[in-house]
């Protein structure tokens, strides 16, 4: 019989809720897998296991006592440690944000309470969610649970580890270019990267605050729907977020692809995709046509510029957002300044790591005057058109299949002397922060290393619906999603 | 060497904090003062991962002053993020529509000069942006702290146009107080520039006479009343023309107001453009005004004060001077039109008003409209005066129990028994200060008019003001030719 830790969440849900299982064998089930597993994956930043046991000892009341619960009740989650939590640390793994406890909660952090969900912790990430490995990260580097060698992908690299290594069923991540798609793709999960405005952004400490998304993290599409539908929604605290019903995405997962039509745009399988991963997205569009869906080719001829042009734009709303560490208020204040210009300076250069100054110069630079038109503006036009791009395929398809990513897991410390190899692991990922459009990465198949490979789905904004049934009906017809790293 | 003459001409750039109840992006109170730091929230502290929301009260505000200064509306609006590092500066950047299409662009701004003139200052753009919060620096203790309470507080910025309208100190005052009035008309400040809740900062620069091309401006900061403003702008045109006379340039730079010394002082050189990376704010949407919603807040803008002031003139026969006084202050023009309504003669209410009631209303601290002195009391006194049942003298008594006991005219002079004494009362007064004064009426008889005054001032004094003057005289001459 399987381990608690290697069930799914929605598994758990339904032996919680029978009361086959307390909520508390299970939060100590997963603790314990942490206590095994976290030496040599190193998923987390900060682990709580006092108030996830007092959550899960409440919900066990609450089911004592005849109350009858959500369908996540009970289930274990870990955060990306760019949400803030009230009374628990939150340091977007940054030494200039060390020591710092929000007094407040994100709104999905507050949602998932409401569910009834007990949180195990603080998942680890590159620092403010720039990079694509968590090497980046100002504490320590996370390992890929398949292969400790290798990167998890990164930013949400500490959330899809914790998953994949059995530390928590379900965890939440950001996508700002690909932040929780890539590293699924490296993980072997579900990952989904909502249309923006689908979930509240308040509590997310800001990247980039055009493109960000909080997006699930589970090992079966189903898990990910229901965590997708516990954090959706509008919000008044939020602008941006959309005011739109949210459908039970669980519902969505009919089984049925039949005349579903599916794009295959060229440019995301041009010079640079590694042919196993080609081949394995490739088989899995064969498996969708088995299954009845209507395969064609596109051409979506902007996406080649969607990269330089994220690379404005992200650093551009970096800058900025990143203005207020300061040591003024919060976390981390240098030790040696007479001044405040003094205070700032060194807080900030003491405080940041290297790819963070490098993007705050980046962005600083591209909203200068005189530069603005130049860069930041044509970036925007991009966008414009990257959507119209889009907008022009979705006439036509229902969504677009790509790989998640260029290639699977590549090794610790292998690109972290080549900033552009690194950015350029992004490449299939940004297009969709870009349109705002959400998108999902499943697991469809393993290269000779072991390694999973990533298979992207993208559709029009708020089809969130059309993902997930077309990934539930995948991920029915194959088995991908069953297997687990030995650690 | 030859003496040149030089105008000035002044730009100005006016901030005024908003009457509404909540910060511009968060539900903190809009309040001035309290404790340090004990309205403040995520959101205006600038914590990681807050969100701001706008406050569509604020807004509105703004669209009812465009609408005020006769602007051109934008019907689709955005806010920017305006960034630098200040300490008070909590998010390192301010969110502003400064570096967007404003909601009013294009309107102007009339006041009147001394000699009854008119003259239009044009505006080039009024918009919404929030403040900042407040260091506080503490002598030699080394380090500052700071207060947020004002952080996020919804401030208007409105700009005039370039070039210039203002040509003299004197315009830049009857500027800055006509805007006031307005502001204060349609309640979205509370105009007061000594606490900083209203901003003026003139920006003067002078050229010879003649000349096309403008000088090199300089902005004035920490202005803190409209005498302020004309001393300061009078100042620093004069400066600017002592050192040129001198064969120096103007440096563009921030100057603050010595009030004491009445000079201005320099704060900073602006010798590079602040680079301020103007950008789309990410976090808000768009405003969006359809014209259905801007009708409606035209219409119910209430009448302007020039306007007010031109009616009251005409319908009332008031002095200008008076009417400008009156329609300074909303309230105040409301309760001389409640009153004058009810009164026999506006004139007098007028007079009484910004005479005796004002004096005491200032003693008291009190706003003039919100004493004990209610409009229909003040009538009531004017038409007791009007009809002849107390003499203007026995009502500076009355205005002085009415304020302080709240009761009305009539029971003050009821209580009191300050009616105007009779004829006959008062005949039998005159013919007592005759019979006591033989000699005083004999140098009258005998050519001696002046003395005729101090028989008069005897009865006056005998009478305790409650004789009318009329009476006093023609008795007096009837007992004189008896006597
Ligand atoms: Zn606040």
């Amino acid at each position: 019989m399987a381990e608690l830790y290697e069930l799914t969440a929605a598994d758990l849900a339904a032996k919680i809720a029978s009361r086959e299982v307390s909520a508390r064998e299970v939060t100590e089930a997963f603790l314990a897998r942490i206590t095994v597993a976290e030496p040599s994956v190193h998923a987390f930043l900060t682990v709580t296991p006092e108030l996830a046991r007092a959550q899960a000892d409440a919900i066990d009341t609450r089911l004592a006592a005849g109350e009858s619960l959500g369908p996540l009740a009970g289930v274990p989650v870990a955060l990306k440690d760019n949400l803030c939590t009230a009374g628990i640390e939150t340091t977007c793994a940054s030494q200039i944000l060390r020591g710092f406890v929000p007094p407040y909660s994100a709104t999905v952090a507050e949602k998932l309470q409401d569910s009834g969900v007990v949180l195990l912790g603080k998942t680890n990430l590159d620092e403010f969610a720039m990079g694509s490995s968590t090497e980046n990260s100002g504490f320590f580097t996370t390992g890929n649970p398949w292969n400790p060698d290798r990167v998890p992908g990164g930013s949400s690299g500490g959330s899809a580890a914790a998953v994949a290594a059995g530390e928590a069923p379900l965890s939440l991540g950001s996508d700002t270019g690909g932040s929780i798609r890539q590293p699924a793709a490296f993980c072997g999960l579900v990952g989904i990267k909502p249309t923006y405005g689908r979930v509240s952004r308040y509590g997310l400490v800001a990247f980039a605050s055009s493109l960000d998304q909080i997006g699930p993290f589970a090992h079966t599409v189903e898990d990910a729907a229901l965590l997708l539908t516990a954090i959706s929604g509008h919000d008044e605290r939020d602008s941006t977020s959309v005011p739109r019903p949210v459908p039970d995405y669980v519902q969505a997962l009919t089984g049925h692809v039949e005349g579903l039509r599916i794009g295959i745009p060229a440019e995301y399988f041009a010079e640079g995709i590694s042919p196993e991963v080609r081949a394995a997205v490739m088989s899995a569009v064969g498996v969708l046509r088995g299954l009845g869906a209507v395969v064609d080719e596109v051409s979506l001829p902007y996406t080649d510029y969607a990269l330089a042009a994220y690379y404005i734009v992200a650093p551009a709303e970096a800058s900025s957002n990143l203005a207020r560490y300061d040591g003024v208020r919060y976390g981390m204040r240098t030790a040696r300044s007479s001044n405040h210009i003094e205070l700032f300076e060194r807080t900030r250069e003491e405080g940041f790591g290297a790819e963070v100054k490098q993007r705050i110069l980046t962005g600083t630079y591209a909203l200068s005057h005189g530069y603005y038109d130049a860069f930041y503006l044509k970036a925007q036009k991009v966008r414009t058109l990257l959507q119209r791009d889009f907008a022009a395929a979705f006439e036509r398809f229902d969504l677009l299949v790509t790989p998640t990513t260029p290639t699977t897991a590549f090794g610790i410390g292998e690109k972290s002397n080549d900033p552009l190899a690194m950015k350029l692991s992004d490449i299939c990922t940004i297009p969709a922060n870009m349109a705002g459009i959400p998108a999902l990465s499943q697991c469809c198949g393993f290269d000779t290393d072991g390694l999973p490979v990533g298979m992207q789905l993208m559709g029009p904004a708020f089809s969130e619906e059309t993902l997930l049934r077309a990934a539930h009906a995948y991920e029915a017809a194959t088995d991908w999603h069953m297997r687990r790293p030995n650690l | 060497m030859s003496q040149t003459e030089y105008e000035v001409k002044v730009g100005m750039e006016c901030h005024a904090e908003l009457l509404t109840q909540s910060k511009m992006f968060c539900g903190c109170r809009n309040e001035f003062g309290g404790e340090p730091n004990t309205r403040t929230c995520p959101v205006c502290l600038g914590l990681p991962g807050s969100l701001p929301v706008f406050n569509k009260a604020a807004v509105e505000q703004v669209l009812r002053t465009a609408l005020a200064l006769h602007c051109e509306i934008s019907l689709h609006t955005i806010f920017h993020r305006k960034n630098y590092f200040y300490p008070d500066l909590p998010k390192g950047y301010q969110i502003s529509q400064y570096g967007s299409t404003p909601i009013g662009v294009n309107g102007y701004l009339e006041i009147e000069k001394a000699d009854g003139s008119v003259k239009q200052i044009r505006i080039t753009r009024v918009h919404l942006e929030e403040d900042t919060g407040k260091s506080i620096h503490s002598d030699g203790a080394g380090y500052s702290v700071m207060d947020y309470n004002r952080s996020g507080v919804p401030l208007m910025e409105i700009v005039t146009a370039f070039p210039p309208d203002i040509e003299s100190g004197e315009e830049a005052r009857l500027y800055a107080e006509a805007l006031r009035s307005v502001l204060l008309y349609l309640n979205v400040s509370d105009g007061r520039m000594e606490q900083g809740s209203l901003r003026a900062e003139p920006n003067p620069s002078i050229r010879p006479v003649g000349s096309e091309m403008f000088g090199v401006k300089t902005e004035l900061k920490n202005l803190n009343s409209f005498r302020a403003v004309q001393r300061g702008v009078e100042y620093e045109a004069q400066r600017q023309a002592a050192e040129i006379e001198a064969g120096r340039v103007v440096i563009q730079a921030t100057y603050g107001w010595d009030e004491e010394k009445g000079v201005t002082v320099l704060q900073r050189l602006k010798e590079v453009e602040q680079e301020y990376r103007y950008f789309p704010e990410p976090d808000l949407i768009p405003i969006d005004f359809d014209t259905e919603y801007i009708e409606s807040v035209r219409a119910s803008l209430p009448e302007l004060p020039l306007a007010r002031t031109r009616r009251l003139r005409e319908q009332y026969e008031l002095p200008a001077a008076d009417a400008l006084q009156l329609v300074s202050d909303r309230a105040t023009a409301d309760f001389f039109e409640e009153s004058a309504k009810a009164a026999k003669d506006a004139k007098a209410v007028a007079n009484w008003l910004l005479g005796d009631l004002t004096r005491l209303a200032n003693a008291a601290g009190t706003p003039v409209s919100e004493t004990p002195v209610t409009a229909a009391a003040l009538a009531d006194l004017v038409n007791l005066i009007v009809a002849g049942t107390i003499t203007g003298k026995i009502a500076k008594q009355v205005i002085e129990e009415m304020f302080v006991s709240g009761k009305t005219a009539s029971q003050v002079v009821a209580d009191l028994g300050l009616t105007v004494s009779g004829a006959d009362e008062v005949a039998g007064i005159v013919a007592g200060v005759i019979a006591a004064n033989p000699d005083v009426v004999a140098k009258i008889k005998g050519g001696n008019e002046k003395s005729r005054g101090f028989l008069v001032g005897q009865v006056m004094k005998a009478a305790k003001g409650r004789a009318r003057p009329d009476d006093i005289n023609r008795l007096m001459e009837e007992a004189l030719a008896n006597a």
